[in-house]
């Protein structure tokens, strides 16, 4: 085979489209599964299939292409209604599709395939087609070449051309081979006025003085085979060479195939190496976002354009008409701006069924090994998000979906038992709020059992006997949100390894969202997650403490109060708590912690940002409020460190950094229990 | 509707190995002594501009700069190298750095007395560092060059901003 | 210079014969599926149409039915792009007026040889 150059650069597009094609498999063979068998669901996973084998062929996949080649013959079978589609079928089908993931990501540069388990897979695929193992590799026939040339009688139909084939291009497809001597036929000609010009009534008697194989022969015409009278013979007698050809023996070509394969698999492994260093993340976008794009540099374009022209009038002296269309063009330029970064800001947007779209195999799969029956619903799937957000949001789902699967929803007999019907419901619903994402994950399974997480709480402290009567229902709920805190008693092989509500809320918190829970004894909980659209901005008010400035998220900011002298109490020595309402907020003296000169150190003279992270409240101090605006975030990390208490940076409109306040790290960061002190004291 | 094809080679943007008999440093002045650091790696020689407190960081970071868009932290390397500190003047520069630590590239900064010169220094006429005798600590420095009457000591620069000081701290963050 | 209609509903294969072709000095134009690639073959004359069989919406063999209802391509060149164990395909997409078929997998050169040979 001939290096195939450039092709790498179509393989992150072949392997997006693989997978979003193993995604598309894998949820028709779910619809499959319950029992609605219909033949555009069937074609689709056929031609998902078919695509993964035509690519991985072209593209020098060796691996996925043999293996996807099984599963397509088998898949042609159900298509055509020679097979039926049993659940085994179903099932075998699926690891089939987890598999070629496998492979795919193998391919991509990934981890290690388990060659032993494909190799297991692809013999139960063989076994149910009913074909064993080794399948002969398809040789081409064999067919010596005529030592003096060849004779060919060829007469097409008269409707050749209606398929487009030209017979003179076949004539000089032959002409290339060696010398040609041609004969026309135009016996079958009628008449001028009756002749048709759309029919072909030559043909041609041909000798081919050279030394080809027939096959090459065979091959020009191969076309059009089906639409001619066609001969092919030796010029002379055929003589059998004695030195046997390479490709005629079979063997021999057997053995050169399997050598070449060897080297592409070798050229692919090569590519593969230099792909996965440049590790290129890409996303596909629809072509509607650029054009939305597009227009809006267009637009940008003209307002500079214009801004430009005012600009050079005012050299000569401004008139106030003047003066107001520049006004009027640097507001066009804003609103420019704005549009285009929100537009940009899309082009990162995918709709959430990307990350739904894993759940139904994975409640399939799970309600199947504790013999649950569920009833998954999915909607508001088209609702859009960051990539990146998405992304790390996908663990925590799995994780509150696992829970809800493992520890919400109860067994069809516990559940008749109960009076609820057999077959729980798990709805997994996103939407738009704001400029928030809000995904909420809701079972009508057993709920949380309020006395067994008292119970635990006050074992481990968090709570003591005395606040267990003040405690509403929704801060019960809360303390599994606790790190280390599990109501489980054995940890069960579904969920509860090791990873706790806790990461799960520390990880949506990383992502500047939040996590709650509604829960109502038996009969069912709420999960509801309040994400950013994007991690790339952030709405910020901008506080100043002595000569810096920093950011705090808008999300993070309940209200800002002016400290009065009577309602701040000293706990313990140093902790600062203030009395807000019926509430208790451990106070944060950000110059304190982070050691800079503040105007003043009166919390009466400052102010206080009272925020809220990890279900707690604080007091943040501060000199000044300046004002709120949308930032863009920047990493610290990427020539820095992360810091505590921080997290990110952006830079102001005069070009400055300033750093953006990580709420819930400033909160971990002050000593918490200073609050508890309080709350005992009052 | 072409899509814009991916360029996967890209230009290295890592330290060259120094094969070539020669090279090119970037010498400038810190209390009396002279430094210099392989031009491949300066990307740029600014002016010194206040910069943003980062909390809680070594005192020889003096904060974080907005270089066109990105986050660059500024070391002053008087402070870095426990020399006296000097009130800034209007020739304390910046030399902004590419290193590469940990097999990430990151940039940052050093604040210098006053850059002095661009010299070609073959690689015959670098002797190893002393143990002893530099005012510096060892293990910044690569070697020492004699150009002209005066030593250079070679900086190595990815030692500036250590792993241990720049690593994570992973206690009680996330992830 | 001649254009070619290049239908593949896989987004890398469709790519990769674009840019092939476009290498080689053709003018490409490129539909997902058969719908689109009637639409386009309609609004615009092409030389040549390289489609693949299977594909949702409308597949190749009904496209090239289509297509050679339509008077200004009674005698286009079209190729399809099949595999080899779809031997059935190949006679259907004949009957459905198929100029011949390129086999998959191929590679840049193979295509580019047999869109030459077609297009002479």
């Amino acid at each position: 085979m001939s290096t195939t150059t450039g092709m790498e650069q179509f393989h992150q597009t072949f392997f997006e489209e693989s997978l979003e094609g193993l995604d598309l498999m894998e949820s028709a063979l779910l619809n499959l599964d319950a029992g609605a068998v219909d033949a555009e669901m069937i074609n689709s996973i056929f031609r998902a299939a078919h695509s993964i084998k035509g690519g991985s062929a072209t593209f020098g996949f060796t691996a996925l292409a043999d293996f996807t080649h099984v599963l397509e013959t088998l898949l042609d079978e159900v298509r055509d209604g020679s097979r039926d589609v049993s659940q085994g079928l179903v099932a075998l089908l699926l690891r089939a599709v987890d598999a070629l993931r496998e492979l795919v990501a193998a391919a991509q540069g990934g981890a290690a395939v388990d060659q032993a388990a494909v190799d297991v897979l692809q013999a139960q695929l063989r076994a149910e087609l009913g074909q064993g193992g080794g399948e002969a590799t398809a040789a081409t026939v064999a067919t010596a070449a005529a030592a003096g040339g060849w004779r060919i009688h060829f007469r097409p139909h008269p409707d050749i051309l209606r398929t487009g084939n030209d017979p003179l291009r076949i004539l000089r497809e032959l002409a290339d081979l060696g010398e040609l001597r041609v004969r026309l036929d135009d016996s079958a000609l009628p008449e001028w006025p009756a002749l048709d010009p759309e029919s072909c009534l030559l043909g041609w008697d041909l000798e081919l003085h050279a030394e080809v194989e027939r096959a090459a022969i065979d091959e020009a015409f191969a076309w059009v085979a089906d639409e001619s009278t066609l001969t092919i013979e030796p010029l002379a007698a055929p003589q059998q060479d004695p030195a046997v050809d390479a490709a005629s023996d079979p063997t021999v070509a057997g053995e050169l195939v399997a050598e070449r394969r060897r080297t592409d698999r070798r050229q692919s492994e090569d590519r593969r190496g230099s792909a996965a260093t440049a590790d290129a993340s890409s996303i596909r976008v629809g072509t509607n976002k650029i054009d939305a794009l597009i227009n809006m540099v267009g637009e940008l374009v003209i307002t500079q354009s214009m801004l430009g022209q005012i600009g050079e009038s005012l050299s000569l002296g401004a008139t106030e008409s003047q003066i107001e269309k520049l006004c009027d063009g640097l507001a066009e330029l804003e609103r420019n701006t704005r549009e285009l970064q929100e537009s940009v800001m899309r082009i990162r947007m995918l709709p959430i069924s990307f990350a739904f779209n894993r759940f139904p195999r994975l409640v399939h799969d799970l309600g199947g090994k504790l013999d649950k029956q569920i009833d998954l619903r999915l909607s508001g799937e088209n609702t859009e998000l960051d990539k990146t957000v998405m992304e790390k949001i996908s663990d925590p789902l799995v994780h509150l979906v696992r829970n809800a699967i493992d520890h919400g929803i109860e067994t069809p007999e516990v559940r008749t038992a109960a009076g609820k019907p057999a077959v729980g419901t798990l709805h997994l619903d996103a939407c738009h709020q704001g400029g928030n994402i809000v995904i909420e994950i809701s079972d009508d399974g057993a709920g949380l059992n309020r006395e067994k997480i008292l119970g635990k709480a006050v074992e481990r402290g968090v709570v003591s006997d005395d606040e267990v009567a003040e405690m509403t229902d929704e801060k019960i709920c809360d303390l599994i949100f606790q790190p280390g805190f599990s109501t489980v008693d054995a940890v069960s092989d579904v969920s509860g390894r090791g990873v706790g509500m806790d990461v799960v809320r520390r990880n949506i918190q990383s992502l500047g969202g939040s996590v709650e829970v509604h829960s109502q004894q038996g009969k069912g909980s709420r999960f509801i997650i309040r994400l950013p659209l994007t991690l790339a901005i952030l709405d910020g008010q901008l506080v100043r403490v002595g000569d810096q400035i920093y950011i705090i998220p808008l999300v993070s900011i309940i209200e800002s109060l002016q400290a009065r002298e009577e309602l701040i109490n000293l706990v313990a020595g140093m902790a600062e708590v203030y009395r807000l309402r019926d509430d208790y907020l451990s106070v944060i003296r950000l110059h304190r912690l982070f050691n800079i000169q503040a105007d003043t150190e009166n919390l009466t003279e400052g102010l206080l940002v009272v925020v809220e992270g990890d279900g707690q409240k604080a007091g943040v101090f501060v000199d000044e409020l300046l004002g709120q605006q949308q930032v863009v975030i920047k990493s610290l990390e990427s020539n820095y460190r992360r810091v505590e208490g921080v997290s990110g940076a952006t830079i102001l409109g005069d070009g400055s950094v300033a750093l953006i306040m990580d709420v819930p790290g400033l909160i971990r960061l002050t000593n918490a229990p200073s609050l508890d002190a309080a709350r005992k004291s009052a | 509707m072409t899509q814009a094809m991916t360029t996967t080679e890209r230009t290295s943007g890592g330290p060259e190995s120094g094969d070539d008999a020669s090279n090119q440093f970037l010498t400038f002045s810190l209390a009396n002594e002279e430094y210099g650091v392989d031009i491949l790696r300066v990307q740029e020689i600014k002016g010194w501009t206040p910069v943003t407190i980062i909390p809680n960081a070594p005192d020889y970071l003096k904060g974080v700069l907005n270089l066109r868009g990105t986050i660059v932290p500024i070391v002053d390397l008087r402070m870095r190298f426990n020399l006296d500190t000097v009130e800034y003047t209007p020739t304390t520069v910046v030399i902004v750095l590419s290193l590469v630590t940990e097999g990430r590239e990151r940039t940052f900064g050093i604040v210098v007395d006053a850059v002095s010169d661009v010299l070609n220094i073959a690689a015959t006429d670098i002797r190893p560092k002393p143990d002893f005798g530099t005012a510096v600590d060892a293990d910044f420095i690569n070697g020492l060059a004699t150009v002209g009457d005066h030593m250079v000591m070679l900086l190595d620069i990815d030692c500036l901003l250590r792993p241990d000081e720049i690593r994570e701290i992973t206690s009680a963050g996330s992830e | 210079m001649a254009t070619i209609l290049a239908v593949d509903d896989s987004t890398s294969m469709r790519q990769m014969v674009s840019f092939t072709l476009k290498g080689a000095g053709y003018d490409v134009v490129e539909a997902a599926d058969g719908e689109q690639a009637l639409a386009m073959a309609r609004g615009k004359q092409v030389n040549l149409v390289l489609t693949d069989v299977n594909m949702p919406k409308m597949d190749g063999i009904t496209l090239i039915k289509n297509l050679r209802t339509l008077p200004n391509y009674k005698f286009t060149p079209m190729l399809m792009l099949t595999t080899e164990s779809a031997a059935n395909k190949k006679q259907e997409g004949k009957a459905a007026g198929a100029t011949g078929w390129i086999v998959k997998p191929f590679n840049p050169e193979q295509l580019l040889a047999t869109i030459k040979k077609v297009l002479g």
